[in-house]
């Protein structure tokens, strides 16, 4: 018998918060992923919202791209505002 | 523990220096602690090793329902029927977490749950032991969850990320289960003269079925090497154990019952408990499938799944349909 799809459960835990991977579940269509997931992840007021996506849609990067990908924003350390200098007298900045 | 005996595929650890090439690699971020994440490059080995221990785990984590759902409909009262139910629910929860974890390396919940069935997979020792009174439920709760949680919480930093994610998740849960057995048990030790008897009639049968949940000593043992070389594992079977048995002793105490083990005893200059012989006959029969409820048990899932195979299908099916109507009002 074919497996019921797998999909990705997202939840946000508060107002205010992002929605954060937490991890899977089967089940025959979305709306019985969204059910399915707020039985299994949220037992305890763990999550005020929930998405639901299928697993084989979620497009990803390559772990082999890490360098290609995040190296060069290792050099640029004028992005960050560390970088500057702020004589001691001004106070806010 | 829950995955009491996992093997690893190994007959020597190798060190880093003697690998190579991706082998080695993946060694070095291991040894700099560095998470494994699902698509990140992994041995063979280490992938099947983890997929052995998530699914015993797991497996773990639903036949241990069993037990426990006994109970269910005998609680004593509301109180108790509630909260057992949200704990056995909770065990549902984490043998899905599990599932969860495995399945990101590539194997499908539907090959882990066929092992089960036709006996291949292996689940904890520990459910194959029976329920015959409500003192059980006490007993499961406060030992078998509290050996869960000493073994669970080094699991917390395991090397594989999914695991060590899923494991954070159950440990959050795991402490109520453990308290609400203690004060079944608290209950039990606070009543009648009858009551105590079971508390202690209950307690003398899970002690020891319990020490044996962590395994066999594995000090020697090549796969707990290879284990702890690739951080699935942080501690010995046998320093679990220790650790668990120092924890339980005074709790046992404070309950007024005796630990039924006259070698156990204080030890001033190791500050730890010593303890008996366990007797590892036991421990590889209830494994082999030969302990007291094992039949019953795989009977019982077996059963689950076949009746629910209807529900399932059904649901697939009309899932499907509906989607090809959309697509051709569409």
């Amino acid at each position: 018998m074919k497996e019921w799809p797998l999909w990705e459960v997202f939840i946000r835990s508060k107002h205010g918060l992002a929605h954060k991977h937490v991890g899977s579940i089967h089940a025959a269509d979305a709306t019985m992923a969204v059910e399915n997931a707020r039985d299994v992840y949220t037992r305890r007021n763990e999550g005020a919202s929930i998405w639901v996506v299928r697993s084989e849609n979620i497009v990803s990067s390559a772990p082999g791209d890490k360098e290609i990908l995040f190296d060069p924003s290792d050099d640029k350390v004028y992005r960050h505002p560390t970088f500057y200098e702020v004589p001691d007298e001004i106070e806010n900045m | 523990m829950y995955s009491q005996f996992v093997d690893t595929g190994s007959d020597r650890v190798l060190s880093s220096e003697e690998l190579e090439g991706l082998e080695r690699a993946f060694q070095e971020r291991i040894d700099d602690e560095i998470t494994i994440e699902p698509r990140d490059w992994m041995p063979e080995k280490y992938r099947e090793t983890l997929v052995r221990q998530i699914s015993q785990h797991a497996h773990s984590e639903i036949v241990g329902m069993l037990p426990e759902g006994n109970w269910i409909t005998r609680a004593p009262n509301l109180r108790r029927k509630l909260i057992l139910l949200a704990k056995v629910q909770d065990e549902a929860g984490h043998g899905l977490y599990l599932y969860s974890a495995a399945e990101t390396l590539g194997v499908s919940r539907e090959e882990l749950i066929d092992a089960l069935h036709a006996g291949k997979a292996k689940y904890s020792s520990i459910f194959n032991y029976p329920t015959p009174t409500w003192a059980d439920i006490g007993c499961i709760g406060w030992l078998v969850d509290g050996a869960a949680i000493v073994n669970q919480i080094p699991l917390c930093r395991c090397s594989y990320g999914p695991y060590a994610r899923a494991m954070v998740r159950v440990c959050k849960e795991e402490s109520f289960h453990q308290r609400q057995g203690y004060e079944i048990m608290l209950d039990l030790c606070r009543g009648t003269d009858e009551q105590r008897r079971m508390a202690q009639d209950a307690f003398n049968r899970w002690w020891w079925p319990c020490l044996m949940m962590f395994g066999p000593a594995d000090g020697a043992s090549v796969h707990s090497q290879q284990s702890m070389a690739w951080k699935i594992k942080r501690h010995t079977n046998d320093d679990l154990r220790q650790r668990f048995i120092d924890q339980t002793v005074p709790q046992a105490e404070h309950l007024g019952l005796s630990i039924p083990d006259p070698d156990l005893k204080w030890n001033e200059e190791q500050g730890h408990y010593d303890y008996g012989e366990i007797d590892w006959n036991e421990f590889w029969q209830v494994l082999k499938g030969n302990g007291p409820c094992n039949r019953e048990r795989l009977e019982a899932r077996r059963n689950a799944y076949e009746d629910g195979a209807w529900v399932r299908e059904a649901a697939r099916v009309h899932a499907e349909k509906r989607a090809r109507r959309e697509r051709e009002a569409a």
